[in-house]
């Protein structure tokens, strides 16, 4: 593999409020190539999210943020704020969770574009509207025209949407991080987005981080998936080989809880317990508290990383080889 | 739009009636000018003449009436100490308050707005802590603890600044730093409890993401929606600049609305006291009108909701 274009090097975060110090993010390792996509998945609080807010510097001063992510060579953390905003939006471009409270109130949505346009490409008054009407097509907004000079309050959740991602492409970034793009819109616009998503990302070869905790949504779209759990990579894989063969039994129990279309109706199964609190994590592995399989061994050192196939990692003390440990379920009457 | 302008306009006109006819019942409630101004032991033929001579003798009603219908063409009665038109007392000494509220408020802004967004921008620092220490203080103080402070200090101690009177420009220095001082730390608190608001919203967070400078961040995406909740409190300081200064009029002796508003209590110079009040509600009544257009030019969610 070439030398990719976002390279994440142990990567932690801490936050301490002076009461309590909570880690977030720990130790992540991760590489993004050029043009490839990949899928983020974890619970809410697993520190996806973080961990690219982290890379762009977009965390609040409290938070401490140590390791390396590096662009084209550059390390990102610690660097120069005018270097990280030389990089956001212009290399590294983010979209976010509800588009709606993302778009400034105040302004219309068409200035909200063209100051993007006019930051990263030195456009401005007639060129830079042209450019934002072909954004809005490119990202399927009809009657493009008018809508430049609406407002985000006049606008529905999966059109605010395509109004962030056009303002994404304005900068024509090497990556885009979507971090739960579709978690506030209903499930229709949700697949409209998802395919709009991979449909630019065909057309203009950037790469694509999809943060989601809905493992259905990474699915479909991405070549790899990094299952994250409270703070760790626990397991990352080609898309194909984690839903055939997970290794890591937090994976395994993730899939245990997606229904299926095909196949006998079952009882969905959830995993027991809780994901536990960044100020109060488990030493060892962090899943052992609810882990089926965990032994004593477990619960004192953290499982190194174990590489399973080529692209195929997991932090599991044992080689499950691809069998679930948890117990088979029985079928629903 | 002239549909939005015209019911705030018949509200305005409500609340000033409202005003009018509560001050005129509270009024003639609460004691017999005719005893006040003519002196208790004035023979009982004197006062009755008084009495007769400017209708307090009639029904309430019958008063308020006549009252109402000289009010709307113009005409608000006549001072019951000296026969001038009540009105006329009323608007000359406008002059005189605005002289030391117009600058008040501009203190009150200049210095309360950035010290509101320096301290959100730096919160928790140790210049964020210190002006909110002295916000507090000047907010919490009541204006005639820190008149009195001031003369105490440059008009008695320090003898740089003359303690009362309205002589010269530098009597109206006092008046405006004690208004002018509460209404800034008030400024400020709102200031920055507005800016950490609008600091903590997604579109901030996303248009940094964007690229933009920090600085262009602020100015651009955080200033233009925190300026929405502050136009609120603007609103209220620029409706007590006619009637915001009576207790810092009073301690200073400047020949203000206030002053005039508590001499004309106290003597029961009833149409006085009514023009006043008149005055005060319409202004008040005004500012709040502007706050309501404010809002729709600032705020396009307002506009839309009153289309």
């Amino acid at each position: 593999m070439a030398a990719p274009l976002v390279s994440i090097r142990g990567l932690s975060v801490d936050f301490d409020d002076g009461r309590r110090a909570a880690r977030a993010v720990d130790g992540v390792d991760a590489d993004i190539a050029a043009g490839e996509a990949v899928g983020l998945v974890g619970e809410s609080g697993s520190g996806k999210s973080v961990t690219w807010l982290a890379a762009l510097g977009l965390l609040p001063n409290r938070a401490r943020v140590s390791g390396e992510v590096r662009i084209g060579g550059m390390n990102l953390i610690g660097a120069e704020r005018r270097v990280l905003e030389g990089v956001r939006g212009k290399r590294i471009a983010m979209i976010f969770q509800d588009p709606s409270s993302c778009l400034n109130p105040v302004h219309r949505i068409g200035r909200q574009v063209t100051e993007a346009l006019r930051l990263h490409r030195g456009m401005d008054g007639r060129a830079a509207e042209a450019e934002a009407l072909r954004l809005f097509d490119q990202v399927g907004i009809a009657d493009a025209k008018r809508r430049l000079s609406d407002y985000p309050h006049q606008l529905s959740g999966g059109l605010n949407q395509r109004v962030m991602i056009a303002i994404a492409l304005a900068g024509q970034p090497e990556l885009l991080i979507a971090d739960e793009p579709t978690t506030a819109l209903d499930a229709t616009i949700q697949a409209q987005i998802l395919l709009l998503l991979s449909r630019i990302r065909r057309e203009t070869g950037m790469a694509m981080v999809l943060i989601s905790h809905d493992l259905g949504v990474v699915a479909e779209n991405v070549d790899r998936v990094c299952v994250m759990y409270a703070g760790r990579i626990v397991e990352q894989a080609p898309g194909e080989a984690l839903f055939d063969t997970p290794h890591h039994p937090y994976t395994q129990g993730l899939l245990a809880a997606l229904p299926t279309l095909t196949g006998p109706r079952r009882r969905l199964a959830a995993i027991p317990g809780s994901v536990p609190e960044p100020w109060n994590l488990p030493v060892g592995c962090r899943f052992a508290p609810r882990c089926p399989a965990a032994e004593e061994r477990c619960r004192h050192e953290a499982p190194p990383r174990r590489v399973i196939a080529p692209a195929h990692q997991a932090a599991c003390h044992f080689d499950v080889a691809g069998q679930s440990v948890w117990p088979a379920q029985e079928a629903a009457e | 739009m002239l549909a939005f302008a015209l019911s705030r306009l018949a509200r305005a006109a409500i609340t000033i009636l409202f005003v009018v006819t509560f001050a005129f019942i509270v009024l003639r409630l609460s004691g017999d000018p005719a005893l006040l101004i003519m002196s208790v032991d004035a023979p009982p033929e004197a006062i009755e003449a008084f009495r007769k001579a400017w209708g307090l003798d009639r029904p309430i009603w019958e008063q308020y009436l006549a009252y109402a219908w000289h009010a709307l063409t113009g005409d608000f009665g006549k001072s019951m100490r000296d026969g001038r038109p009540a009105i006329d007392l009323v608007l000359e000494r406008l002059p005189a308050t605005l002289a030391i509220t117009l600058p008040a408020l501009a203190l009150k802004l200049g210095i309360g707005i950035p010290a509101g967004i320096y301290a959100a921008l730096h919160r928790n620092s140790l210049a964020d802590r210190l002006t909110m220490m002295v916000s507090v203080a000047g907010f919490t103080m009541p204006s005639f603890v820190l008149a009195l402070v001031l003369v105490l200090i440059f008009g008695v101690t320090l003898g740089w600044l003359p303690a009362s009177g309205a002589d010269s420009v530098w009597h109206a220095v006092l008046p405006i730093v004690t208004l002018g001082t509460a209404g800034a730390a008030i400024m400020a608190r709102f200031t920055r409890s507005a800016m950490l608001e609008v600091l903590g919203q997604p579109y901030i967070r996303a248009a940094s993401a964007k690229g933009l400078a920090w600085w262009l961040v602020v100015a651009k995406h955080a200033l233009p929606n925190a300026a929405i909740p502050t136009v609120t409190i603007i609103g209220f300081m620029v409706g007590s600049l006619v009637a915001g200064a009576v207790i810092v009029e009073s301690v200073f002796a400047w020949p203000g609305i206030g002053r005039l508003l508590v001499s004309a209590v106290a003597n029961r110079d009833l149409a006085v006291v009514q023009a006043l009040l008149m005055v005060i509600a319409a202004w008040m009544v005004l500012a709040n009108l502007c706050v309501d257009l404010a809002y729709g030019w600032l705020d396009p969610r307002v506009r839309s909701g009153a289309r």
